[in-house]
């Protein structure tokens, strides 16, 4: 399975941010996104998750455009934005819970609990949110990542307040996940230490002159 | 489906373990109603004349004054974007989070309306028209203020855009509501207003969606 952009264009404001973008990303690669404040990483994610509609170019799965049914790229997908998207007064489990199930998968069948253990949850897992820390939360929101099985992940900023074990294990949770064929978008600026991961440099934009 | 499920299920839970927001809304409609025997003075005859005006026009205010509930948090915390990534159509999103709403304010004013009805005196053969109007009406103005909440959801204190404009489109509801009412009373037919009641309600459930999903895709640009 291929996922590409070709001559992609992105405008916030009437402001160009990148023009004739390309990327490509192939089961089990990982594409790390750099470049500047402003160049456009977090537009780009966006862009490719469907939120932010591209001012042109193609976005490709497999050759067939992402934009003839969003549902169904929606469903292939999974996004970490900035924001960690957990209720303050439902407990770390049962906002996990409630993103596998919107997300369609069988609460039953474990994945959650594997999730929990595998972000070292555990012991947080009947804790409310509200009560939780930053890097904390951002772990939660990352266990969502291993809840519900997505063939894509957009990670954006993903190491926001993670300190380094725990920055370690998201490492290894997308090593994990591109051993297994998967592919990963990731906008960071820590080095994570993935090897073999490409990189695309992504430059403010300049009108010509 | 079962995603849908859960929405409506986590949406009940965040208004029951958040508390307050189903007391308050109910408070609001009970002490909106109360002032009015205070202000226009405890004439039975005057009162049970204007009862089900009052109570229709508390009962859109109170419907109103909770309508950001419906996508303003979860737009804040981000939710709304991961569940707008999820495999469920956003359209059917707005349509289970109406409903919460609806199960979580209009419902309860539903119960509580023909208490406040016997404060303001109303006749006794209104009562089971002033029901079956609300049991229509009430959805209707969750959704219509689904539209309005899912178009103001980016606005920072929207809270009076979103009055300014939900409430004119609320107009039909609050006519047709009383009219039901005022027809029972009279011993007229009642079934005519609540066969347009029922036929906003429809309206709405076809229209909302479509509306609301649009706006909600706006603002997560």
């Amino acid at each position: 399975m291929i996922f590409e952009g070709e001559e992609l264009v992105c405008v916030r404001g009437e402001r160009p941010v990148f023009a004739g973008l390309d990327f490509r990303v192939g089961d089990g690669e990982i594409l790390l996104l750099e470049g500047r404040n402003g160049a456009g990483k977090s537009s780009l994610l966006r862009i490719c998750s469907g939120l932010l509609k591209a001012a042109g170019g193609r976005l490709l799965w497999d050759g067939r455009p992402a934009d003839e049914d969003w549902d169904e790229h929606h469903g292939r997908l999974q996004y970490v934005g900035h924001q960690d998207a957990l209720k303050p007064v439902l407990t770390v489990a049962e906002n996990l819970r409630f993103w596998a199930r919107v997300n369609g998968v069988r609460v039953s069948a474990g994945g959650v609990d594997k999730a929990l253990e595998r972000m070292d949850l555990r012991d947080l897992a009947t804790v409310p949110a509200r009560f939780l820390s930053a890097g904390q939360r951002r772990r939660v929101n990352l266990a969502r990542l291993l809840a519900t099985p997505a063939r894509l992940w957009l990670l954006d900023e993903p190491t926001t307040s993670l300190d380094t074990v725990a920055s370690a294990m998201l490492a290894e949770v997308v090593r994990d996940h591109a051993a297994h064929g998967g592919m990963a978008m990731i906008a960071t600026h820590l080095d994570l230490g993935l090897a073999g991961a490409r990189r695309l440099a992504l430059e403010p934009y300049r009108l010509a002159v | 489906m079962r995603a849908l499920l859960a929405l409506l299920v986590r949406d009940l839970r965040l208004a029951i373990r958040q508390g307050g927001t189903v007391g308050m809304t109910l408070g609001f409609f009970v002490i909106t109603v109360t002032l009015f025997p205070l202000g226009v003075g405890p004439e039975l005859e005057l009162l049970s004349r204007i009862a089900a005006g009052v109570i229709w026009v508390a009962a859109m205010l109170a419907s109103l004054i909770s309508l950001d509930r419906i996508f303003q948090a979860d737009y804040e915390d981000g939710s709304l974007e991961l569940i707008a990534l999820g495999p469920t159509p956003l359209e059917l999103v707005v349509l289970a989070k109406a409903l919460a709403h609806w199960l979580t304010t209009g419902l309860p004013l539903l119960v509580t309306a023909p208490l406040l009805a016997v404060l303001l005196n109303l006749p006794v053969n209104g009562f089971v028209a002033l029901i079956a109007a609300m049991l229509l009406g009430t959805p209707a103005l969750s959704l219509i203020g689904a539209i309005g909440a899912a178009l103001t959801v980016g606005v920072r204190r929207g809270g009076v855009l979103l009055s300014l404009l939900v409430l004119p489109l609320y107009i039909p509801i609050l006519i047709f509501g009383v009219a039901a009412v005022e027809a029972a009373i009279g011993g007229f037919v009642v079934a005519p207003h609540l066969a347009v009641l029922g036929g906003l309600l429809i309206g709405a459930t076809v229209l909302t969606p479509w509306a609301s999903a649009a706006a909600l895709r706006l603002a997560l640009e």
